[in-house]
C-alpha cells in the first residue's frame, strides 16, 4: 500500500473514531445513566458554547484568563531569562541563586496559592503572582544552561576577531543559547497555562475560565463546564503550535541554529 | 563547569576533601541563611500583620507540634500514598496504550485523535467535571491524578516504540524471533529509555497537580488539603509547615527518582548532557 492510500485511511479512521466516541458519550447521556445536568448531550454543550460567545461573556472569561497568564508570563520571562543569564555569566551570582533555585523549584506552584491568598487577597495579584512562579523556573533553567552550553570556540573566535563585551553577547551568547531559552519558554507557557486555569479556580475571582468551569460546578452546569473546557484546550493548543511554532521559525531557524532541546 | 570556581593555587599543598565539603556545603547554605535573616527581619519589623507573616521560630514549632502529634506525617503519608497510586495507574494504562499505539497502525488510528485533542487540555481544568461525575473525595483525586498524567507517558511509550530501528525488528524476525521475544528482547529495551521519560514526566505532572486537586477535592487527608484548610483559621504557621514538607517530598522526588532515572537513560544513550 502507497503512503497516500496509508494516509487517506488514517484519516478515515480517525474520524470513525471520534464519530464513535462522540456517538458513545452522546448515548450515554441520553441513556440518563447519568443525569442530563451531569453528563448533558454534544449539542447542549455546543448551543451553551455559542450562547456564551454570542453574549459575550466567554470573550471576557478568557480575556480576563488570557490578560493574567501573558502578564505572569512576561514577567517569568524577564526575571527568568534575566537571571538564567547572571548565573550562567558570573559565578557569585550562580552561587548565591542556584541553591534557592533549586529548593524552591520542586514546590508545585499551587502549593503556594493559599499563602498567597492570604498576603494578598482574591483576585488578579494571586493569580498572576502564581503564573509567575510557575512558568519562572523552567525559562530559568534552560537559559542557564542554554548559555553555558555555547560553544566555546564560537566565544574564542569573536574574541579574537575583536568583539568587545557588547557585542560578544548580542551576536554570540544570546543566539547561540536561543534555542534553548525558546524552548524554555515553550515549557514555562505550558505551566503558565496549567497555573493560571488552577489558581482561577482556588483563588477564585469574579472572571476567567478557571472561575467559570469551578461556579459551574456549584450549580451543576455541566455544559458551562464542557464549553469552557473547549475553549480552555483551543487556547493553549493555539499558542503551543501557532504562537511558539512560528517564533521558533522566525528566530532560531533565521539564526540557523539547529534545535537541540525538545520540549 | 561547576569545578570551575574552585581554584587551586599550584605548588600550595592540595586542600583535604574534608575541608572542600565543607566550603560547599557552607556555600550552599548562605543564601539561605541571607534570606533566612531577612524573612525575620520583615517579619519582625511588622510591615504585614502577624499572624500572616509568622518568625520561622513559631514555623518551627508548629512544624515540631504538628509532627509530634502526628498530624504533618498523616497528611504527608495521605500524599504520597495517592501520588503513587495515581501514578501507578497512569503507568499501567500510559505504557499499555502507547506501546499497542506504537505496534499496531490500527490502534494508533483509533486512539491518536483521542489523546491529542485531549491532552493540550491542561488537567485541572478536568477537576470539577470529574467531581461533578465521582463525586468530591479521594476516589476522584486518585483518577484526576492518574488520568492527567498518563498523557505524557502515551506520547513518549509510543514514540518510543515508534523509534526503534527496523532493522533491529528485521534481524531478530529473521532470526526467528516470535512475536513474543521480539517484543520482549527488541521492542522493549529498544523504548525503554523513551518509556523512562515518559514516566518521570508523568510523576512530576502529577506532583504538580496533586496538592491543587487535594485542595479542590475536599480529601479527609492530604497536604494540599492541610495547607488550604489552615487558610481558614489563618494559621499561617501550619500553612508554611506543610509547604515546607511538599518542597522536602519535591525534591526527594528530583533526586532519588528523575536524577537517578535521567542518569541511567543518558547512559543509556550514551549522551551527556551540557
Amino acid at each position: 500500500m502507497n503512503e497516500q492510500a496509508q494516509r487517506r485511511r488514517s484519516i478515515r479512521r480517525a474520524a470513525i473514531t471520534l464519530a464513535v466516541a462522540a456517538a458513545l458519550y452522546q448515548a450515554l447521556s441520553l441513556s440518563g445513566y447519568f443525569p442530563q445536568v451531569l453528563m448533558p448531550t454534544i449539542p447542549t454543550v455546543l448551543e451553551t458554547l455559542y450562547a456564551m460567545l454570542a453574549d459575550g461573556s466567554m470573550f471576557q472569561h478568557a480575556g480576563a484568563t488570557l490578560s493574567r497568564v501573558l502578564l505572569g508570563f512576561m514577567l517569568a520571562s524577564a526575571v527568568g531569562i534575566t537571571l538564567g543569564i547572571l548565573m550562567a555569566r558570573f559565578k557569585p551570582v550562580e552561587n548565591f541563586f542556584l541553591p534557592l533555585v533549586s529548593a524552591l523549584m520542586p514546590i508545585p506552584s499551587f502549593s503556594l496559592v493559599p499563602l498567597f491568598m492570604l498576603w494578598f487577597g482574591i483576585g488578579n495579584t494571586t493569580t498572576v503572582l502564581v503564573v509567575l512562579y510557575g512558568a519562572t523556573f523552567p525559562i530559568l533553567f534552560n537559559t542557564w544552561s542554554g548559555v553555558r552550553a555555547v560553544n566555546p570556540i564560537w566565544l574564542r573566535a569573536a574574541g579574537a576577531m575583536g568583539a568587545g563585551e557588547h557585542k560578544m553577547f548580542w551576536k554570540v551568547i544570546l543566539p547561540g543559547a536561543s534555542p534553548f531559552i525558546i524552548t524554555g519558554m515553550r515549557q514555562g507557557f505550558l505551566r503558565a497555562w496549567i497555573a493560571v486555569v488552577g489558581a482561577e479556580m482556588i483563588a477564585a475571582s469574579n472572571y476567567g475560565l478557571g472561575w467559570v468551569i469551578f461556579d459551574a460546578e456549584q450549580f451543576l452546569q455541566a455544559d458551562v463546564m464542557l464549553a469552557s473546557i473547549v475553549v480552555i484546550g483551543i487556547i493553549g493548543f493555539v499558542f503551543e503550535r501557532v504562537v511558539f511554532g512560528s517564533i521558533e521559525k522566525a528566530t532560531v531557524q533565521r539564526w540557523g541554529m539547529v534545535r537541540m532541546a525538545k520540549g | 563547569m561547576q569545578e570551575a570556581g574552585t581554584i587551586t593555587v599550584p605548588g600550595a599543598p592540595e586542600r583535604p576533601a574534608g575541608a572542600e565539603r565543607w566550603r560547599v556545603a557552607a556555600r550552599n547554605a548562605f543564601p539561605f541563611i541571607v534570606v533566612g535573616a531577612i524573612w525575620e527581619i520583615v517579619a519582625w519589623a511588622g510591615v504585614f500583620p502577624h499572624r500572616l507573616f509568622p518568625t520561622l521560630e513559631e514555623v518551627a514549632i508548629s512544624f515540631v507540634q504538628l509532627t509530634v502529634s502526628g498530624i504533618l506525617p498523616h497528611h504527608a503519608i495521605e500524599t504520597v500514598i495517592r501520588l503513587l497510586s495515581g501514578f501507578a495507574l497512569a503507568a499501567v494504562f500510559g505504557v499499555g496504550i502507547g506501546v499497542v499505539m506504537g505496534r499496531s497502525r490500527r490502534a494508533e488510528d483509533i486512539f491518536l485523535p483521542l489523546v491529542s485533542i485531549l491532552a493540550p487540555i491542561p488537567g485541572l481544568a478536568y477537576t470539577p467535571l470529574f467531581l461533578l461525575w465521582f463525586g468530591p473525595g479521594a476516589f476522584a483525586a486518585l483518577l484526576l491524578v492518574g488520568f492527567v498524567s498518563m498523557f505524557p507517558i502515551i506520547y513518549n511509550s509510543w514514540t518510543g516504540v515508534k523509534a526503534v530501528k527496523e532493522i533491529w525488528v528485521r534481524s531478530a524476525q529473521s532470526m526467528g524471533a516470535d512475536d513474543r521475544r521480539l517484543f520482549r528482547y527488541v521492542i522493549l529495551p529498544g523504548a525503554l529509555p523513551y518509556i523512562l521519560t515518559g514516566l518521570r514526566l508523568g510523576l512530576a505532572q502529577a506532583w504538580r497537580i496533586l496538592v491543587a486537586v487535594e485542595m479542590l477535592a475536599s480529601v479527609p487527608w492530604g497536604l494540599g488539603w492541610l495547607i488550604f484548610g489552615a487558610r481558614e483559621f489563618l494559621n499561617t504557621d501550619a500553612m508554611m509547615a506543610g509547604i515546607a514538607v511538599i518542597a522536602v517530598i519535591g525534591l526527594c522526588l528530583e533526586k532519588l527518582v528523575f536524577q537517578k532515572i535521567e542518569d541511567y537513560t543518558i547512559v543509556r544513550w550514551g549522551m551527556m548532557v551540557a
